[in-house]
């Protein structure tokens, strides 16, 4: 993987999560994410040439749980970590329109 | 559809996406109730709620539902399926990612086949089926902010992709009414569309030929339409739309010039509207999802999940036609949902004559069912009452009208339908002395009607009409029609 991390890019990643960026936050995240990435980087040099590739770490599959009910959390114990409320649903600064 | 001024030939072309809730009894990766309708934030833990360190665990029914549906559409249901994460950032999802299913989905490659108006049928392709979780509901009508609950959200909700195979509204619709009956018919999904358990995505663009040269207009896809008729609306409103558009502007209101843009739906005016395109709305960043492990299918549990589909909409339809003598519109009405048409095979299994029971189904039980909003097969007859009372008829025990009467009585009390029929006296009387002796009274009380039968005027058949009522009338329904009507005409002829 040779994407560079650029100002642009953690810019990029910035809009894409909603979260507004200072200057000096986006040099400071370009150079942590980069030696992130070349870190990673090293894995590159594994020869994967005869290696199948793989969904998941952990040889399992079809973990299924049944269809049954389980006690769900009470609504104050809901909303005790939510940083604002209204009633009894989180509040959020008003947003129109759909979503995905 | 072709416009009167020009000679222009214009193509619909409609891709249909669908997303169905799944009628399980738990979410998709917890197991706090799937369930409409509770107070706000009842349904929630620290699962759905996106907290970290939680470890998601897949519904197992979930997934069986989708592999019913994936194969009940002639889908491939591959022997490796794999969860991956959709990552948007918006307040009805707390894991800022939606676990979905991306390359590898639970179904693909299948066909579903519509009804059209000419009684033949279309194949639709579907490209894919895959299973993902439900988003939370954002609450607007609080003011001076945006109030969240999460119950729905990780609800189970079935992805299901069509290829552009419709061209027109009749074909969208066909698509999407098959589509909802066939949910509904496997037991998958309630598919009530007041409770949003289905939504519908539309990608519509025209293929325009002028002059022996095709344009193709942008594909427009229209977000989130919650009811039949807004997705009617909404294809009928963008096929005139694009049309009147690009008649302003044939070479720059094209495909290849503005691509896809994506509009919204106005309830009010039943139009479509523009959507400023959100900046990267679109970079979803998909990574396999490392909480989940994969889903591998067995051809034992394929054909175990295959088996308990049994027979599918259309072809009871066609079955009904062939085996019963009915016409399409009686088949198509006993075919909306899978026990109204149980419910006829097991009486027509118990001996009754299957015209019998049809006629009573989609008479007075249509019109039961009607007024209590419910199918035919909910109204409250029994298999045995269904047929005893068929029998009746074709024994002619009770004429038509005393039958109607028997299974209202036994749909508001119960009972046998013999047993009300002696109660209330609606048996036929099969004793012709009887029947003769309130014919004479009949003849005897009305002079002036024997005399415009026996002067064969224009007014004799409306007379004859009204002896014989009169004689039904005086038995209470009882009498035999045919043998009244035959008394009469040897007496008067
Ligand atoms: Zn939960």
């Amino acid at each position: 993987m040779s994407t560079r991390i650029d100002a642009e890019l953690v810019r990029h990643i910035g809009k894409l999560s909603r979260i507004e960026l200072t200057d000096e936050e986006v040099s400071a995240f370009a150079r942590q994410l980069g030696d992130v990435l070349e870190a990673f980087g090293k894995l590159q040099e594994l020869d994967t040439q005869n290696v199948e590739p793989m969904a998941h770490a952990v040889e399992l599959a079809n973990v299924l749980a049944d269809d049954a009910p389980r006690p769900s959390l009470t609504t104050e114990e809901a909303l005790a970590n939510a940083p604002d409320r209204v009633e009894n649903f989180f509040r959020v600064p008003k947003v129109i329109g759909g979503g995905a | 559809m072709t416009n009167t001024a020009q000679t222009d030939t214009i193509q619909p072309v409609v891709g249909l996406e669908i997303h169905v809730e799944l009628a399980t009894e738990t979410k998709m990766f917890c197991r706090c109730r799937n369930h409409f309708g509770d107070p706000p934030n009842t349904n929630v833990c620290p699962v759905c709620l996106g907290m970290p360190g939680v470890l998601p665990v897949m519904n197992g029914r979930a997934v069986e539902f989708a592999m019913k549906v994936g194969l009940a559409l002639n889908c491939t249901v591959p022997g490796y399926t794999k969860w991956d994460r959709k990552n948007y950032y918006y307040p009805d999802l707390p894991k800022n990612y939606q676990i979905s299913q991306y390359d590898l989905p639970l179904a693909q490659n299948g066909f579903l086949e519509i009804p059209l108006s000419s009684g033949e049928t279309k194949q639709i392709r579907v490209l894919r089926a895959h299973l993902e979780e439900d988003a939370g509901k954002n609450t607007h009508d609080i003011p001076g902010c945006t109030g969240v609950d999460l119950n729905r959200a990780g609800v189970p909700l079935l992805e299901i992709v069509s290829e552009p195979d419709m061209n027109s509204v009749e074909e969208v619709m066909g698509y999407a009414k098959s589509m909802h009956r066939l949910v509904r018919w496997l037991g998958v999904s309630e598919a009530n569309m007041q409770m949003g358990h289905m939504r519908f995505e539309p990608n519509i663009n025209l293929h325009i030929t002028r002059g022996g040269v095709t344009y193709k207009t942008p594909i427009v896809e229209v977000k989130n339409l919650n009811s039949f008729r807004a997705l009617e609306n909404a294809v009928a409103f963008e096929i005139q739309r694009q049309y009147d558009e690009w008649q302003g502007n044939p070479e720059g209101f094209v495909l290849a010039k503005l691509g896809k843009q994506n509009r919204g739906y106005d309830d009010g005016t039943c139009k479509t509207v523009f959507q400023r395109e959100k900046e990267e709305a679109h970079d979803y960043r998909y990574l396999p999802d490392p909480d989940l492990v994969p889903v591998t299918v067995s051809d034992e549990w394929r054909q175990r999940v295959a088996g308990e589909i049994g027979e599918l909409p259309l072809a009871r339809r066609a079955r009904f036609m062939a085996d019963y003598g009915l016409n399409f519109k009686d088949a198509d009405a006993l075919t909306q949902d899978a026990p109204t048409g149980d419910l006829l095979d097991q009486s027509v299994a118990a001996g009754a004559e299957a015209k019998r029971c049809v006629n009573l189904l989609l008479g007075r039980g249509a019109a039961v069912a009607n007024e209590r909003g419910c199918a035919i097969a909910d109204i409250g007859v029994t298999v045995e009452q269904l047929a005893e009372l068929a029998k009746m008829m074709s024994a002619g025990d009770v004429n038509a009208t005393a039958a109607d009467k028997i299974f209202e009585k036994l749909l508001a009390e119960g009972g046998q339908p013999r047993a009300i029929a002696e109660k209330q006296g609606l048996l036929t009387v099969k004793d012709l002395g009887q029947v003769e002796q309130w014919v004479d009274a009949a003849i005897a009380a009305n002079p002036q009607a024997v005399e415009e039968i026996q002067s064969g005027g224009k007014k004799q058949k409306k007379a004859f009409g009204f002896l014989t009522g009169q004689v039904m009338q005086a038995s209470k329904g009882a009498a035999p029609p045919a043998e009244v009507q035959k008394l009469l005409q040897q007496k008067l002829g």
